[in-house]
C-alpha cells in the first residue's frame, strides 16, 4: 500500500525487462489477434454488408440489424436461449450445491461417490446426448403408456410444448458435475473448527448452512453462477444431439441458429449481425451478473 | 490467516487424542449415504442403459432389461461401419498434439506475464489474454470457419492450433496465480549463476509448475477429445473426422440399428472413461485445483 502511494509518477516500474519476456508473449498475442480478435472484427464488419459468405457484397449499413428485430425466428431463439439458460443455471447450482454438501458430509464411500458424480464431466455432450435422445424416444414413452400418463406416452422431443425439457435435462445432467466439484472445492476451504464452535453454541443444521457455510463459499457461488450461465447461453451440442432445433424451430438456440443459417443458408452477413448482437447481450448480462454478485458479497 | 491455520494444525492432534473427538470424526451417516446412493442412480442408470443396449439385437432394444443374447458383434460392426480406428487415431493425434503444444507454450506466456505485472505492457497483455474468455465462440464461429478455409488450415493442424490458442485465456487464468506463488529468489540465484530467462523457465519454473500443468492437461484433453463444434466447422475433409464428428455424420444412418449405434457411442466414451476409472482421484483433484487457484 505504502509503496504504491510513493510512486506518484506512474504505478508501473521503470526497470528494464529481459527481451526474452517479449519473445514469450508477443508471438502469442499476435496469434490470438489472428485467430480470435481479427475474425471477430471481420465478422462485425461483414454484419454491415449483404455478403452471403462468398462472392461480391455491398454495404447496406444497419439493415441487417433492423431486419433482425422484426424477425420472429431470431426473437424466439433469444427468448428460448435466455429462458433455458436461466432454468439451467438455477437447477445446476441448486443441485450442485446440494450434492456438494452431501458429498462433503460424513457419508461412506466418499471417494467412490465423488468419482461417480464426476463421470458426466468426462463425457462428450453430443455422444451422451444421443443416448438420451433414444431414452426420450423409446423407453420413456413406453413407460408413459404403461403407466397411462398422457404427456409421457409420446416422445417429448417431438412435442412442441415439451421439447425444451430434454434439452434442459441433458445440460443439467452433464453440467452439474462441474458445479458440484466447484462447490466441493469451496466447502473444503472451510475450517472444520468453525462447525465445531457452532455446534457448541447449539446452532442447528439449517442455520449452520445459511449462516456459516453459504457465506463462506460466496466466491464459489459467484464463479459457479457466472460459468454455468455462460455455458448455458452458448448451448449448441445439446440441440444438435436432441432436437436439431425442432419441432418447428421451437428449440433453436442463438448459437444453433447462427450455425445452421449462417453457414448453410447463405445468411452469412445477417447471422453475423445476430452474432454481434448476441455478443453485446452476453457482455451486458456478464456485467450485470458480476455487479450484482460483487455487491451481494460485500454485505 | 497463517497464524489461524498454524494454531489449527497444532491443536488438532491434541483434539483427536480425546475419545469424543475421535468418535465424532469417524461417525458415518448411513441415511445420507443412502440418499447419495439413490441420487447416483441418475448417472449410473443411463450408463447401464448404454451398455446393455449396445449388447442387444435391434428387436430387443429399448428396455432397461439385460440382453437375452449377448451380441458382442455389435462392437465389431460399429468398429467397421464408422471406421473407428481412423476416427480414434484422428481424435488421439489432435488431442495429444493440442495438449503438448498447450503445455509447452501457454506456460511460458503465463510465466512472462506473471513476472512482469509491474510493467504497463505486460499488465495490458494480462487483460488482453483474459478478455479472450469473454468472447463467446458463437460470435467468431462464422468468420473463423472462413478464415481457416482461406489459410488452408481446415484440417487437423488447424484444429490443434485453435485448441492451443483459444485455450490460452483460461489457462493463463489458472496458471498465473500459481506462478506468482513461486519465490523469485530461485530465479535470481540462477540468474547470478549466468542462466538466461529461457533456461530459467525450462529448468526451474516449468518443472515446478507440475501440478498446474496436470490441471491444464486434463482440461485440454477433455475439451479436445469431446469437442464437437470446432471440428464441425473446421474440418472440411470427411477423412479427417474426429470421434464426435463421426457420431454426428453417421447418426442418421444408425436409426435402423440402435444397438450398433450404442456400441459406437460406448466406443466413443471408452478411452476417456477407462483413463478416468484408473486416474479419477488425480483427475478430480486436478480439475479442483484449477477451480481454487
Amino acid at each position: 500500500m505504502a509503496n504504491a502511494r510513493k510512486k506518484k509518477v506512474s504505478r508501473f516500474s521503470t526497470r528494464k525487462v529481459d527481451p526474452a519476456f517479449y519473445w514469450m508473449t508477443v508471438p502469442a498475442a499476435i496469434l490470438v489477434c489472428i485467430f480470435l480478435y481479427w475474425p471477430f472484427l471481420q465478422g462485425a464488419f461483414y454484419s454491415l454488408t449483404n455478403s452471403q459468405g462468398y462472392g461480391s457484397w455491398d454495404f447496406i449499413g444497419l439493415k441487417n440489424y433492423i431486419a433482425m428485430f422484426s424477425d420472429s425466428r431470431v426473437g424466439h431463439a433469444y427468448l428460448f436461449t435466455i429462458v433455458m439458460a436461466v432454468i439451467i443455471t438455477i437447477a445446476q447450482n441448486f443441485l450442485g450445491l446440494f450434492l456438494a454438501v452431501l458429498l462433503n458430509s460424513r457419508i461412506a464411500f466418499k471417494n467412490g461417490f465423488r468419482a461417480i458424480y464426476f463421470i458426466p464431466y468426462t463425457l462428450g455432450v453430443l455422444v451422451i446426448g444421443y443416448v438420451f435422445k433414444y431414452i426420450f424416444m423409446v423407453p420413456l414413452p413406453a413407460l408413459g403408456q404403461a403407466l397411462g400418463i398422457d404427456w409421457l406416452s409420446t416422445s417429448m422431443l417431438t412435442n412442441p410444448d415439451l421439447a425444451w425439457f430434454p434439452i434442459v435435462f441433458l445440460s443439467v445432467w452433464q453440467g452439474v458435475a462441474y458445479s458440484t466439484l466447484l462447490y466441493l472445492a469451496g466447502l473444503q476451504t472451510i475450517d472444520t473448527e468453525v462447525y465445531e464452535a457452532a455446534e457448541i453454541d447449539g446452532v442447528n443444521a439449517w442455520q449452520m448452512f445459511w449462516r456459516i457455510t453459504f457465506p463462506l463459499i460466496g466466491p464459489f457461488f459467484t464463479i459457479n453462477m457466472v460459468l454455468s450461465l455462460k455455458g448455458a447461453l452458448g448451448m449448441f451440442d445439446q440441440v444438435v444431439a436432441l432436437t436439431g432445433g425442432g419441432p418447428d424451430s421451437k428449440t433453436e438456440t442463438v448459437s444453433y441458429l447462427i450455425f445452421s443459417n449462417g453457414l448453410g443458408n447463405g445468411e452469412y452477413a445477417y447471422q453475423m449481425a445476430n452474432a454481434v448482437t448476441f455478443f453485446i447481450v452476453l457482455a451486458v448480462l456478464a456485467f450485470v451478473q458480476l455487479k450484482f454478485f460483487s455487491s451481494k458479497e460485500q454485505i | 490467516m497463517t497464524s489461524a491455520t498454524k494454531s489449527a494444525a497444532t491443536r488438532r492432534p491434541r483434539r483427536s487424542g480425546k475419545k469424543e473427538g475421535f468418535r465424532k470424526d469417524h461417525r458415518i451417516n448411513w441415511w445420507l449415504t443412502a440418499v447419495v446412493a439413490v441420487f447416483s442412480l441418475t448417472i449410473l442408470v443411463p450408463l447401464y442403459f448404454t451398455i446393455v443396449t449396445a449388447l442387444k439385437t435391434p428387436a430387443e432394444a429399448g428396455t432397461f432389461s439385460l440382453p437375452t443374447t449377448w451380441e458382442w458383434h455389435n462392437f465389431v460392426d460399429a468398429w467397421n461401419y464408422i471406421d473407428y480406428p481412423k476416427a480414434a487415431l484422428n481424435s488421439a493425434i489432435i488431442t495429444v498434439v493440442a495438449v503438448c503444444l498447450t503445455l509447452l507454450t501457454n506456460t511460458f506466456v503465463a510465466y512472462a506475464v506473471a513476472r512482469n505485472m509491474d510493467k504497463r505492457f505486460f499488465r495490458f497483455l494480462y487483460y488482453f489474454f483474459l478478455a479472450m474468455m469473454f468472447v463467446p465462440f458463437t460470435v467468431i464461429m462464422l468468420p473463423i470457419a472462413h478464415e481457416m478455409g482461406s489459410l488452408h488450415l481446415d484440417n487437423q493442424l488447424g484444429l490443434m492450433l485453435l485448441y492451443t490458442i483459444l485455450g490460452l485465456g483460461s489457462n493463463l487464468f489458472i496458471a498465473i496465480g500459481f506462478i506468482r506463488s513461486i519465490p523469485v529468489s530461485l530465479e535470481e540465484a540462477a540468474r547470478v549463476d549466468g542462466a538466461g530467462t529461457w533456461r530459467i523457465f525450462w529448468t526451474i519454473i516449468f518443472p515446478l509448475m507440475g501440478p498446474i500443468n496436470s490441471t491444464i492437461a486434463i482440461i485440454t484433453v477433455l475439451w479436445a477429445w469431446n469437442d464437437f463444434l470446432l471440428p464441425l466447422i473446421t474440418l472440411t475433409d470427411q477423412s479427417n473426422q474426429t470421434i464426435p464428428l463421426a457420431q454426428y455424420v453417421f447418426q442418421s444412418q444408425f436409426t435402423s440399428n440402435y444397438p450398433m449405434a450404442f456400441a459406437s457411442y460406448l466406443m466413443a466414451m471408452a478411452p476417456v472413461l477407462i483413463v478416468y476409472v484408473f486416474a479419477q482421484k488425480w483427475v478430480i483433484s486436478g480439475v479442483m485445483r484449477g477451480a481454487v487457484k
